[in-house]
């Protein structure tokens, strides 16, 4: 795996030259992306919009409000919602490519790339296109006589998961199919000769080997989901505040830039305790 | 593996079968639908379109009417060039760095580099602006590019590293031992062999660049408008049939480059390896 193993009789000397190929981006990366971070942290503990008190203000009045309590937890719930949506649609399509011809796959993978690499804006264009009152899914119900007046799909959670399902299952597909095109055929064949039916084996064998590519999708879907903010704002509208649109009306409408800041980083602990539950699920899988 | 079809593995072949149909129906449709509705005749974003006319693509050419567009666009793409350029330099160095030191350091490191992909760019977005203004410089392409370029050189990093550790140890050995310099042996064995796994990396950071959102958001001005930042305005005054054209040409691009790049760097297989 790795090249430590360098040529032997590397000096230590000839160890250090190879170390500072790593200075150029330690270095940007300290200067414009953890500066950055702390300033951020910084600026939070001002008490005023106008920057002139220092204080925990901005931190308690985040903290004791209904309405922003409630922003978090919404924002965690659709970054869960968009996890279980994604699991659901994608398993199953990772079984079927598993199984298909070299040829067939390929196609595959190009139906899955094409909308990871199509502009998030476009796809959240389209999908007011499909929602809208004289969208694709309110004609299509209509036509079936399953409802009379068109639904309201925009503006609802509901809509907004179904275009973050959309956007984001490419990120949960592609570490689930490097994982079952790794996985040994021969623990499944042999569930299947002792008699474990499809379902079964599914639960007990390939549900828990393909759990660490699970995981890594999980925590890029969870992590997508809650930071969209395009999609959030265009499909959610108005009516349904997560924590990026709050960050955006604070620091660019209202200008409070220390309780934007807040909720900065309280977006940034939000997605980090997401990504730590969902790796602390994966150790714990791996020793039962 | 012949096996007899027991009741339940009808049901499974089923439900997999038909789940696995709504998922790549969901995945493909919306893109198709853009595509349609983009050649409509009229003002309304009805799909089906009641009439074809390549009217919306005139008017996204027009130079006078859509100036806004094509200065967003040409941003964008300045942006993601010089971002996807250095920030492509900067992590094939770290990644090859990275590989010949196997201390927890070093993966400590590799942990940190890759982070921007997974902790919201949204935070860093306003961060970023935060930084800048207590600095006292004033937003400009430039400083976009530096907030783009922390956000897409993961992807480099990643496909860069995933290559260099395919890479054959004996080749560097067998290329020392018969006098090569170090320099040498990279750019005559390292380089050609991982390039094409630089090259992938480099595509998608320069679409994540085209992409991306959360960092122009807060970075870029009225004067230095950015394309997905320009579209988002139209999304939310009126909804602007052009949007759709922009989404034709994007998607045309998008997939003629993939093409392209599929052949030269076999992309598809390392995105799914």
């Amino acid at each position: 795996m790795s090249a430590a193993a360098a040529a032997p009789g590397a000096s230590p000397l000839r160890d250090t030259v190879e170390w500072r190929l790593a200075a150029p981006l330690g270095l940007t990366y300290a200067v414009f992306f953890a500066a950055p971070f702390l300033i951020l942290l910084g600026i939070s503990f001002y008490a005023d919009a106008e920057q002139t008190r220092l204080g925990l203000d901005s931190w308690v009045k985040f903290y004791t409000d209904a309405f922003y309590l409630k922003v978090i937890f919404d924002t965690l719930k659709l970054g869960v919602l968009a996890v279980v949506a994604t699991t659901i649609l994608a398993y199953p399509l990772a079984l079927v490519f598993r199984a298909a011809s070299p040829r067939m796959q390929r196609v595959l993978i190009f139906i899955i790339l094409m909308p990871l690499l199509t502009s998030v804006v476009i796809r959240t264009f389209a999908w007011i296109v499909i929602l809208a009152r004289e969208g694709v899914v309110n004609q299509t119900l209509m036509a079936l006589g399953l409802t009379a007046t068109p639904l309201n799909l925009l503006q609802t959670e509901l809509g907004l998961v179904i275009a973050l399902t959309q956007i984001e299952m490419p990120l949960m597909l592609l570490p689930l199919l490097t994982i079952m095109n790794q996985m040994d055929q021969n623990l499944v064949d042999a569930s299947r000769a002792l008699g474990a039916s499809k379902w079964r084996t599914f639960f007990r064998v390939i549900l828990p080997l393909t759990l660490p590519g699970w995981i890594a999708g999980a925590t890029l879907v969870f992590a997508s989901a809650t930071t969209a903010f395009i999609s959030q704002s265009v499909i959610g509208g108005a009516r349904l505040v997560y924590l990026p649109s709050l960050i955006w009306q604070q620091s660019m409408v209202v200008y409070n830039w220390p309780f934007a800041a807040v909720a900065s980083l309280t977006l940034l602990f939000t997605v980090l305790s997401g990504i730590m539950a969902l790796s602390w699920l994966g150790r714990f899988a791996k020793t039962s | 593996m012949s096996q007899r079809s027991t009741p339940a593995d009808v049901s499974f072949n089923l439900t997999v079968g038909i789940i696995a149909g709504i998922a790549i129906l969901i995945l493909v449709a919306p893109v198709l639908i853009v595509i349609a509705t983009s050649f409509t005749t009229t003002q309304a974003l009805r799909f089906p379109p009641p009439g074809l006319s390549l009217r919306w693509y005139g008017e996204l050419f027009d130079p006078v009417r859509s100036a806004p567009i094509h200065n967003a666009a040409l941003n964008s793409l300045w942006v993601a060039g010089w971002a996807t350029a250095i920030g492509s330099v900067l992590s094939v160095l770290a990644a090859l760095a990275i590989t010949r030191v196997s201390r927890p350091s070093a993966r400590a490191l590799e942990a940190s580099f890759l982070s921007p992909l997974v902790l919201p760019t949204l935070s860093y977005g306003l961060a970023a602006l935060m930084f800048f203004s207590v600095l006292g410089i004033r937003p400009s392409l430039n400083l976009l590019i530096a907030g783009h370029l922390v956000v897409i050189a993961p992807f480099v990093f990643r496909t860069t590293l995933a290559s260099l550790t395919q890479l054959d140890p004996a080749l560097l050995e067998a290329s020392a031992n018969l006098g090569a310099s170090r320099l040498y042996s990279f750019r005559r064995i390292t380089l050609p062999l991982i390039a094409p796994g630089i090259a992938a990396g480099a595509f998608l950071a320069f679409i994540a660049s085209m992409d991306n959102v959360p960092v122009s958001l807060f970075l870029s001005t009225a004067r230095t408008s950015m394309l997905p930042i320009r579209m988002w305005g139209m999304m939310e005054s009126t909804l602007d049939v052009r949007i759709a054209a922009i989404a034709g040409v994007l998607i045309v691009a998008i997939l003629f480059l993939m093409v392209v790049m599929d052949r030269f760097t076999g992309l598809t297989r390392r995105m799914s390896a």
